[in-house]
């Protein structure tokens, strides 16, 4: 699993639904994308072992 | 999940319309919400010369490919910032969206044509790297709609922006500030006509859109942003959006609707007090703009 901002990677079993696996890594499901390969997954998908996901945030700062 | 719209698979919820969508029920969702804010907000008209001021980020090239979707005529505008890899990479989006699209593209570049960058042209005249830098941009996009004779500069600020703009405004009580807040700018005294179609879209949206319509977009944070004010307010927004979905959309369509009306007075008087600047003849209060001031002082060695 790729996160981003900053950058790490990290191994986590499945199966496990998108948003439990948020709320297990802390992080608010309306600040991120959820992408699978190189498709966009909504909350209730089942990940399983094997799959590759990024967690790509989506808060861009920058504005004064 | 289902699509809210045909019931197929969904890719992606949006909590704050409780709702799920698939990918072409979502483009067309975006281009509703798109489509509803220039119309509501009387932005401009089909045939209207669109300039669009883009970073290579997500919502700057998803405003550019659902403007040209909806049919309007639209060019980019890329301002060159010379904070170092990030810079260098951004572009590299923006010109691929460019050649894709086949639109053009106008560059201006602040360390070549200017002679500072953001990192130490900043530092150099003592301002916070942001400021520095959302100065430089409103300046040279206001400069470059003129010369090119565009009808309207179009930005891509969504609606957390926007909602985390007022949030930071109302805990100051920055009158002047908020009087400023609105959707549509209109043309005065030397200034373009400035419009922010993306205001109903939260930048999860946008983000999604990129994805799902294929746009490459820089996904890596601005090295200068971070920890500043702007995702201070957003976080707390956010915490508050998380108990309440909606509560972002209500808090700043409340404000145009109910609130806004009361601080453009304000900027409407300092408007006629304007005048052209001694350095370029851009409108200003002072004999010299604030952006011939960063200059003069990013460039002392």
């Amino acid at each position: 699993m790729l996160l981003r901002n900053p950058r790490r990677e990290l191994e986590i079993a499945g199966p496990v639904r998108v948003h439990a696996l948020l709320d297990r890594l802390e992080i608010d499901r309306d600040t991120v994308l959820v992408i699978r390969g190189d498709t966009l997954v909504p909350g209730d998908t089942l990940l399983l072992d094997g799959d590759d996901v990024e967690i790509r945030p989506v808060i861009s700062g920058g504005a004064e | 999940m289902k699509c809210r719209r045909c019931r197929a698979p969904a890719v992606i919820d949006v909590r704050r319309h409780n709702a799920g969508f698939c990918s072409p029920c979502f483009v067309h969702h975006c281009q509703e919400q798109v489509r509803k804010a220039i119309h509501d907000f009387s932005m401009f008209e089909q045939g209207a010369r669109v300039l669009v001021a883009v970073s290579g980020g997500k919502d700057s090239l998803a405003l550019w490919d659902l403007l040209l979707d909806l049919g309007y005529e639209v060019d980019g505008l890329y301002l060159g910032l010379g904070i170092d890899d990030y810079s260098d990479k951004s572009v590299v989006y923006v010109r691929e969206f460019a050649g894709r699209r086949a639109r053009k593209l106008i560059e201006v570049d602040l360390p070549t044509d200017f002679g500072f960058d953001i990192p130490n042209g900043s530092r150099a005249a003592r301002r916070v790297p942001c400021s520095a830098c959302g100065l430089s941009k409103r300046h040279l996009f206001d400069r470059a709609a003129l010369e090119g004779d565009y009808d309207v500069v179009a930005t891509g600020h969504n609606l957390d922006d926007e909602a985390a703009v007022l949030f930071g405004n109302v805990l100051r009580w920055s009158a002047e500030y908020l009087g400023r807040q609105h959707p549509v700018l209109p043309a005065a005294n030397g200034f373009p006509r400035k419009v922010k179609p993306l205001v109903r879209l939260a930048e999860r949206e946008t983000a999604a859109y990129c994805v799902l319509r294929g746009i490459d977009y820089q996904v890596e944070e601005c090295p200068m942003a971070e920890g500043n004010r702007h995702l201070g307010y957003k976080a707390a927004l956010n915490a508050m959006e998380a108990q309440s979905p909606g509560t972002k959309h209500a808090f700043l369509f409340g404000y145009f609707e109910r609130a806004s009306k009361l601080f453009t007075p304000d900027v409407e008087a300092e408007r006629d007090e304007l005048h052209p600047c001694g350095g370029c003849g851009a409108p200003t209060l002072g004999e010299i703009c604030a952006f011939c001031r960063l200059v003069e002082r990013a460039t002392v060695r």
